[in-house]
């Protein structure tokens, strides 16, 4: 079943920027974009198991700290070598200043 | 194929990462000949060295994606020398293959130190991880010649593991060619905890058989007694086609910005290639690198379709020991002066500047992935050439990001 997990508070991120969030023993990351929307994808790198929050978000753009994979962060699309599968994405709410990720 | 003639080819020679990753940019940039990806192990591409994880093979693709990009794979071919004038490529079995273009990828070999005495082990190919791994069992005693990256590697790897280890680094501290001293004491003091005996600034003299084992005799007096015994000191390029066929060669395969050798037609990119890099003087530089292996063989791709951008990658890679992670960016050896970035979660970010205060490389060792963020923006200053306030760098108030889209970077 779906349903809507309370992930952190608004300003917990800082635009342009990721962070970590874990729920029911699985990772996420938590992106807020240049123009304060918010993004959440799955915790891990599709092309290794390296978890994305450690890496850089330029513009929409998360890459991997580790072999520089990239992904759209608000489609989830890889973007190129190394990773050739999409990174996959969680719908987000914003309410009462709590960022909302809906999982399941 | 008799009875016909295809069209000439275009032939790597080597399917590691940097001939695998050219073979898919050739179709990425619109090549539809014939590309012929030919390794001389009997594996399918894959990524080395395989030792730190679960010692199982990582390929770098299937065949299903090597058969939807139309790359022919030739596994177990040895080349046996190359015909520049008539661009032929002669294999060992003695077939004559012919090419529109041919790259050489042939990457480097492990050094092997000839100590006699007692068998000297190597990580290189995933038979030598097949081979180490399973000597490396619970309660083993391991003896590392050598303090660079792969030798600080297998000793995380071993401990891990549950051996008993030592490195033997004949240098005054570990990985002295790459990584400043305050950045390698970092990973020192890890190894250190993780129960590893560092022995710096000690040659070996020789290698022992005894019925438990393998004495190691040092140069400074003393031994270290071992039930396997491993080298990590470099790797030698493998120049020895180009080399046979009259080609420029310098430690490595003299290759222009482009990655075109001194014959027509014939490439050469990866860890078995010297360059001339833009972002240094044009000092030709040989790296040993991931991203460097993955860049080039992209590069040389798109010059063997006629591409004229020089290639200008910021040199960059990391290691992982224990659970550190160490990333480099830059060449360390260019710089004069230094600044030190303290971060609040006690992690230093180092950055060496040149004369006039250019950033030209940066290096940073700390807990999981924490410091690829820094490392990553110092990278992206690096490659815009930036010169930036040295206060600002040190300052961990100030965000990297910041000072990259300041106006005195760009």
């Amino acid at each position: 079943m779906p349903q809507w997990i309370a992930a952190c508070e608004a300003d917990d991120i800082d635009p342009e920027d990721v962070i970590p969030f874990e729920h029911d023993g699985s990772d996420y990351a938590i992106y807020r974009s240049p123009d304060d929307v918010y993004y959440a994808t799955d915790g891990h790198c599709t092309h290794e198991k390296t978890l994305l929050c450690d890496g850089l978000v330029m513009g929409g753009v998360i890459e991997c700290p580790k072999h520089n994979g990239r992904f759209d962060y608000t489609s989830g699309k890889a973007l190129g070598a190394p990773v050739l599968t999409d990174v996959r994405t969680y719908p987000t709410k914003v309410l009462d200043g709590t960022v909302y990720i809906e999982v399941g | 194929m008799p009875g016909m003639t295809p069209a000439p080819a275009i032939v790597i020679a080597g399917a590691g990462e940097c001939g695998t990753r050219a073979a898919f940019a050739l179709r990425e940039e619109g090549w539809d000949g014939r590309v012929i990806l030919a390794g001389t192990e009997p594996s399918p591409p894959y990524e080395r060295p395989a030792l730190s994880k679960t010692g199982e093979l990582k390929p770098i693709c299937d065949s299903g994606a090597l058969r939807q990009a139309d790359i022919t794979f030739w596994p177990g071919t040895e080349a046996a020398g190359l015909d520049t004038a008539a661009h032929v490529l002669v294999l060992a079995d003695g077939r004559r293959l012919p090419y529109r273009s041919l790259l050489l990828a042939t990457g480097a070999r492990a050094r092997r130190p000839e100590f006699g005495g007692a068998p000297v082990r190597v990580l290189r190919t995933h038979a030598d991880s097949v081979t180490l791994r399973g000597r490396l069992t619970p309660g083993r005693r391991v003896a590392v010649i050598g303090g660079g990256f792969i030798g600080l590697e297998l000793a995380s790897s071993a401990v891990a593991l549950g051996c008993a280890v030592t490195v033997i680094e004949l240098g005054p501290r570990l990985m002295g060619r790459a990584v400043p001293a305050r950045v390698a004491a970092v990973m020192a003091q890890r190894h250190v905890a993780a129960g590893v005996d560092i022995r710096c600034g000690t040659g070996v003299t020789g290698l022992t058989q005894t019925p438990s084992g393998v004495t190691i005799t040092l140069a400074e007096g003393g031994t270290v007694e071992a039930d396997v015994v491993v080298a990590g000191v470099g790797a030698a390029p493998e120049t020895s086609l180009a080399e046979a066929a009259g080609i420029n060669t310098a430690d490595g395969i003299a290759v222009d910005a482009h990655f075109a050798t001194s014959a027509p037609d014939v490439f050469a990119a990866g860890d078995c290639c010297r360059y001339p890099h833009p972002l240094y003087g044009d000092r030709p530089v040989r790296l040993e690198s991931w991203r460097a292996a993955q860049e080039h063989g992209a590069a040389a791709a798109r010059a063997m379709l006629g591409g004229t951008e020089p290639y200008a990658g910021v040199p960059w890679f990391w290691t992982d020991q224990h659970d550190y992670t160490l990333q480099v960016a830059g060449l360390t050896d260019t710089a004069s002066g230094e600044v030190v970035r303290e971060r609040p979660d006690g992690t230093e970010i180092w950055f060496g500047l040149a004369d006039g205060g250019r950033l030209v490389a940066a290096a940073a060792a700390g807990p999981g992935n924490s410091v690829a963020r820094d490392i990553r923006l110092a990278e992206m200053l690096i490659a815009r050439r930036a010169a930036p306030d040295p206060a600002a760098l040190a300052d961990p108030g100030v965000a990297l990001k910041s000072v990259l889209r300041s106006p005195v970077a760009g």
